[in-house]
């Protein structure tokens, strides 16, 4: 084993990021788009099966665990890294770019950790390094929306780290393998990597915080921190029944709000949390073609789900708004990034051809072959839904639909760029998916290109699209409108604030009638004494020194009357 | 981008502006769509399930669901739907 290949890969891109801020502007630029290119040849020279180790605090640290899962994740990542910062090299912002290496390579790291630890310090530094992409908006809701996402992002490592505690006392060792629902441990470990993934419930802070981040800030965030947890699941938790439902039930729940929401990146958050969940039954599931299939589609996922967000980036970038009332007919001032959409478009829907078909279907073909016909339904419709919402509404409603008479520039030549590579990437690897084949965990046994399949796959499209048209025609679909749809973050923005608040409120009610009481009390006492020993009162009055005499001679005589009387 | 070209722009007449191309498109997604349909008799199915083996299946199941799926987030904007200020306007 070389020096070279006991590396983690992320590090070169953590540390890498550390010298960014000392170089001028145009150097920082070429500099930075450099690293993930070195990052990928690092990954690329690893070696499945090499495990470094190292002690401290009296556990094993494995800082580099290499296997055939992990690398997978580590070629999509520094690529996923390389075409997002090129779609974001206008961007003069140190701010951001230092955050996105510093944000990639912490997510490279975790995934070629091999210890609890190490996964939990990288894990964590994934949720505070990316957090800046989203503040770097600079607006007071995106302020707001930073806090509530770093929030949420690290309660997950905090509760990865106190299941990785007791997995330690219970097992007394911290490497990262299958760990399994059984323990408490492996339930709270389950959480905290839910937390990440979206789970259905635990999901809003992905569609509240995506949209908030800036043009570029977005495709950066939608590649790493979820995917990040569909691998962690797919190490820890592989062949767990519940993930089959979870999976199931986040396919299908998000295509809902998508259909209604009028940002169009909102809607691309909503659908990023529906492929998840197609990632996430495959991992339950657990057999080699469903885990094959959730590594091809995680690849495939970031790339389509980065060229979306890229184009949707694009039109933000030039028009200043992403939503779908205020845009229209912009295909013909951004042809080209209509173009790029309508590719990420076809890929995302699984379009024969498109980097979808060739990944989505694994785990498909995983979930039939284990005779589930309930899940494999939901997932049909979800599939037929995502082209729905993702695959039709996005481009219609941003470059077609009624002309909003916007006229902008094209997409400038990067953007154009790092969106012509990603959307080149979706069909490559949907022409030709040995590529992707070949660097899959388990050998792969499986034939998309098969008449059935595609004709089948065609007509779910074509009438999923036939019912888009229908309903459109008839004036059924719902229109784009300005507004906001409930989520379950209203109970920590609206319900939960109200409760706090009332309950502050009625302490401070209860407080201040107790301490009203207490007042008037010691207010009443002072009062008395103050009557009768304040200046006016008769005990504090000063006499006459005569007066004085006088009442002592009258109580002197008094006394001497007395005493003549007892005498008698 | 100069006014001249945004005028140009804005002026152009585009294939799709034209209403009639419109109705073309929608006409060949209705004949793509009949043959799809039709092509269910010609190939060998490779079904997991009974319910596969339906003539159509997966094209009246797109069909259904997807009208299902718009018809249902229909009737959810009804109970969720807000102003778009909704979690702003009180700060």
């Amino acid at each position: 084993m070389t020096v070279i290949g006991s590396i983690n890969p992320g590090l070169i891109l953590i540390l890498g990021a550390l010298p960014a801020l000392l170089l001028p502007s145009v150097i920082r630029r070429v500099y930075i788009l450099a690293l993930p290119i070195v990052g990928f040849m690092l990954v690329h020279q690893l070696e499945p099966g090499t495990l470094v180790t190292m002690e401290a605090f009296g556990m094993t640290l494995e800082p580099l665990q290499v296997d055939r899962l992990s690398i997978v994740w580590g070629y999509i990542f520094n690529i996923a890294a390389f075409l997002g910062l090129l779609f974001a090299w206008h961007e003069r912002d140190m701010l951001q770019q230092v955050s996105a290496l510093v944000y990639a390579g912490a997510a490279i790291a975790a995934v070629f950790a091999g210890d609890l630890v190490t996964l939990f310090v990288f894990w964590e530094l994934t949720g505070v390094s990316s957090v800046f992409l989203i503040w770097a908006s600079r607006t007071p809701e995106a302020y707001r929306c930073g806090m509530r996402y770093l929030v949420i992002q690290v309660t997950s490592g905090v509760i990865l780290l106190a299941g990785a505690i007791i997995w330690y006392a219970d097992t007394g060792s911290i490497d990262f393998g299958h760990i399994g629902i059984d323990s408490i441990a492996g339930k709270l470990i389950l959480v905290a990597f839910g937390i990440k993934c979206a789970f259905p419930l635990l999901h809003n802070w992905l569609q509240d915080a995506y949209p908030q981040a800036t043009v570029t800030g977005t495709v950066i965030l939608s590649a790493f921190t979820t995917k990040l947890a569909v691998y962690a699941l797919a190490r820890g938790f592989a062949g767990t029944e519940a993930l089959i439902y979870i999976g199931a039930t986040m396919t299908a729940f998000p295509i809902f709000y998508a259909v209604i929401e009028n940002d169009l990146r909102r809607v691309l958050a909503y659908s990023l949390n529906n492929q998840l969940g197609f990632m996430v039954v495959g991992v339950g599931v657990g057999t080699e073609l469903a885990l094959n299939g959730t590594a091809a589609h995680a690849f495939s996922h970031i790339l389509y789900k980065a060229l979306l967000f890229m184009s949707m980036g694009a039109v933000l970038f030039r028009t200043g708004t992403c939503k779908g009332s205020e845009l229209g007919g912009l295909y013909k001032s951004m042809p080209l990034t209509t173009g790029f959409c309508i590719i990420g478009a076809a890929s995302i829907s699984a379009f024969p051809l498109f980097s979808g078909f060739i990944s989505k279907s694994m785990i498909l073909t995983a979930v039939a072959e284990e005779h589930r016909w309930f899940i494999w339904g939901t997932l049909l419709f979800a599939s037929a839904g995502v082209f729905h919402h993702s695959g039709i509404k996005i481009p219609y409603f941003a470059f077609f639909a009624h002309d909003s008479g916007r006229r902008v520039k094209e997409a400038p030549w990067h953007m154009l760029l790092a969106m012509g590579l990603t959307a080149f990437l979706c069909i490559f690897i949907g022409v030709y998916p040995t590529a992707l084949y070949d660097i899959l965990p388990y050998a792969v046994d499986y034939k998309p290109y098969t008449s059935y399949h595609v004709i089948q796959q065609l007509q779910l499209l074509m009438f999923s699209a036939l019912a888009f048209t229908v309903l459109m025609l008839t004036r059924i679909y719902p229109p784009e409108l300005r507004s906001t749809n409930l989520d379950t973050d209203w109970f920590y923005r609206i319900a939960g604030p109200f409760v706090v608040d009332r309950l502050v409120n009625g302490l401070a009610a209860i407080g201040n009638a107790v301490e009203a009481t207490l007042t008037k009390v010691v207010v009443d006492t002072i009062t008395v004494i103050r009557r009768h020993h304040g200046p006016e009162g008769f005990m504090a009055k000063t006499l006459h020194l005569s007066s004085m005499v006088f009442w002592v001679v009258a109580v002197l005589a008094f006394a001497l009357i007395l005493d003549f009387a007892r005498g008698i | 981008m100069s006014e001249d070209q945004e005028q140009g722009n804005s002026t152009r007449r585009y294939w799709l502006d034209d209403q009639k191309n419109v109705r073309k498109i929608i006409i060949a997604l209705f004949i793509v769509c009949g043959l799809l349909f039709l092509a269910d008799g010609f190939y060998e199915k490779h079904s997991h399930f009974g319910f596969e083996n339906i003539f159509g299946f997966y094209a009246i199941y797109g069909f259904v669901m997807c009208v299902a799926l718009v018809v249902a987030a229909k009737v959810m904007r009804i109970f969720l739907m807000r102003d778009e200020d909704y979690y702003d306007r009180d700060r």
